[in-house]
């Protein structure tokens, strides 16, 4: 009976102020469209991660005559260095971090090459003797690659060293600085919202301040007070998290797997599976927002 | 009952206090009229019981409670035991008289069986029987106040603060409301009403207690009450009242969304007159 009135009252005040429920919804989902894009882009960041950092590796490439970087000097890397290059990579100091290693020569290297590249014009200027012999190593930890440049980056028959990390580095900091600017942006619809949802809600208990005042002097108690409000805001906000987890549906089917993974078809990227994760976000903080919003705003009516 | 030790009152922005070492007792099944001048502490004093307020210094005893320490908390179920009356009826206009009273009781979770016996029952004894389906605005200014005493009473209080019932309405009508509260009284509900209207604290003969600048100055058993006041509207305007309606006065200024501030100076009786000024209306 008494629910009953609550959730009569509630249902009275959102019929009663439609133009501000409208933009409570408008504004929650948009805010948490931002939440919802800077999780996926930190779901991408990582399904990237770990499906390129497994397998990038360190590269160890040895001298060849054209090359005059490193400990080169336009001579072809001999046996014996290559020989002394292994020994290091054997050695007890660095086995301990080696997952393993092998070797390529020039014809692997040109074979690896030309599959790669594959339909480009710059493969007809490639001669497998321009390709590096390389060492390439598979690390236990990819991130103390610094140990392999200390132990072999100096020694003669090395051109040089570089760990393959390096170039995804960029591609995810570029990725991270987009989810910092849609977490940014997101932070600032969200204190709009919060503001909208606490106006919304003092409008709402100010077009029943008669019903207040009287419920205050009969001694309805704060909770009875208070819940069709907080109500009044949680649904407003519900709705709009609904709409915000429709649109992010949206953009993981149609953009991601359809234009994207059309577009780049070699990238793995994240699938509606992988996003369910981010609905219950969505729902528990617009909830949450709204409820608290609401509840501070109505609380201003009730001091005794 | 009602006991207050030594109170005072003194409102944030007021040079003067409002209640001024306040001293008294009121016993269970008294009928007490409050009288004296605008500003004489009369509202105060109310607000105090209802604990709208806390006094600045002293004590109230409130069926048992002592206000100073009663929690922020329990202020609502403390309140079930008191029903409020006003000068301005409050009733709700878009809810039917049945509804009006009905409204107390739902918010306090009663059920509806219980609330369609309480409700005929209380609307009978304040002479209403017949209009449970009528809006306030179909209603004269004593049957509104009426209704504004059913519900009131509805809950059984132990104690009924009535703040000028009768200042709205004209002699004929006040001895009805008058009629309605010796009932309520009798009942055994103890009665507290502040009033101006001197003909009828002398026709009633019950507990008089005046203030004058928050001392009370006076306190008999079965006294009258005199003013200068009511000698010059005797005089001069009694023959034109008589027969005039009352004229409610909309204050002019607008205050599209209003602090709450009950410590302002100008808070009139328990101030929620502020409620009143406003539109009824979605603002968009």
């Amino acid at each position: 009976m008494s629910l009953n009135f609550v959730l009569i009252e509630a249902w009275n005040g959102l019929r009663r102020n439609v133009s501000m429920v409208v933009s409570v919804i408008l504004v929650t989902l948009v805010s948490l469209t931002f939440v919802g894009s800077a999780v996926l882009l930190q779901l991408q960041v990582q399904s990237m991660k770990s499906f390129w950092y497994d397998k990038a590796q360190v590269a160890v490439y040895l001298c060849t005559e054209y090359s005059t970087l490193g400990q080169c000097d336009q001579a072809e890397a001999s046996a014996e260095q290559i020989a002394a290059v292994e020994a290091q990579l054997k050695s007890t100091t660095l086995t301990p971090y080696i997952d393993k290693y092998y070797f390529e020569n020039h014809d692997e290297a040109y074979t690896n090459f030309t599959e790669q590249f594959k339909g480009s014009g710059v493969v007809d200027l490639v001669t497998p003797d321009l390709l590096p012999q390389t060492f390439w190593v598979n690390l236990n930890d990819p991130t103390q690659s610094a140990i392999i440049f200390e132990a072999v980056g100096g020694m003669s028959g090395v051109e040089s060293v570089v760990d393959q990390r390096s170039y995804l580095d960029g591609i995810f900091s570029m990725l991270n600085a987009a989810s910092l600017t849609a977490v940014g942006v997101a932070a600032l619809m969200l204190i709009a919202a919060a503001l909208l949802i606490a106006t919304t809600i003092r409008l709402s208990a100010f077009s029943r301040r008669r019903e207040l005042a009287i419920m205050r002097l009969v001694g309805a108690s704060n909770w009875f007070i208070q819940t069709p409000f907080i109500l009044e805001g949680v649904v407003a906000a519900t709705v709009g998290s609904l709409l915000a987890c429709g649109a992010i549906a949206v953009i993981v089917v149609f953009f991601v797997d359809g234009f994207l993974q059309a577009s780049l078809p070699t990238t793995a990227f994240i699938q509606l599976s992988d996003s369910w994760i981010v609905f219950p976000i969505l729902l528990g903080l617009g909830a949450i927002l709204a409820a608290g919003s609401a509840y501070v705003a109505i609380s201003r009516y009730l001091r005794v | 009952m009602i006991r207050f030790d030594g109170v005072s009152k003194v409102y944030r922005s007021g040079n003067r206090p409002a209640l001024h070492d306040a001293t008294l007792e009121v016993k269970p099944g008294e009928f007490v009229f409050l009288v004296g001048a605008s500003g004489s502490g009369k509202s105060s004093f109310l607000r105090l019981i209802l604990r709208e307020e806390r006094a600045s210094s002293g004590q109230i005893h409130v069926l048992g409670q002592d206000l100073g320490r009663l929690s922020n908390r329990k202020v609502p179920h403390y309140r079930r035991n008191l029903g409020v009356v006003f000068q301005d009826f409050r009733l709700l206009p878009t809810k039917t008289v049945f509804d009006n009273v009905a409204f107390a009781l739902r918010v306090l979770g009663k059920s509806e069986a219980f609330i369609h016996d309480a409700v005929p029952e209380v609307l009978g004894l304040v002479g209403l029987g017949n209009k449970e389906n009528r809006l306030p605005h179909e209603l004269s200014g004593g049957e509104q106040q009426r209704v504004a005493i059913a519900r009131a009473v509805v809950n059984k209080p132990a104690v009924l603060l009535a703040d000028e019932p009768t200042g709205n309405l004209d002699p004929a009508t006040s001895n009805g409301i008058m009629d309605v509260l010796r009932n309520i009284n009798a009942a055994g509900t103890t009665v507290l009403m502040a009033t101006h209207d001197t003909a009828i604290v002398n026709q009633m003969q019950k507990r008089v207690i005046e203030l004058s600048e928050g001392h009370i100055i006076r306190d008999e058993a079965s006294g009258s009450y005199q003013t200068k006041a009511h000698a010059i509207i005797t005089e001069d305007f009694e023959p034109t009242r008589a027969d005039s309606q009352p004229i409610l006065v909309e204050p002019l200024d607008f205050d599209p969304i209003p602090d709450f501030d009950p410590m302002a100076p100008s808070s009139e009786a328990i101030d929620l007159s502020y409620l009143d000024r406003m539109k009824d209306e979605d603002p968009l």
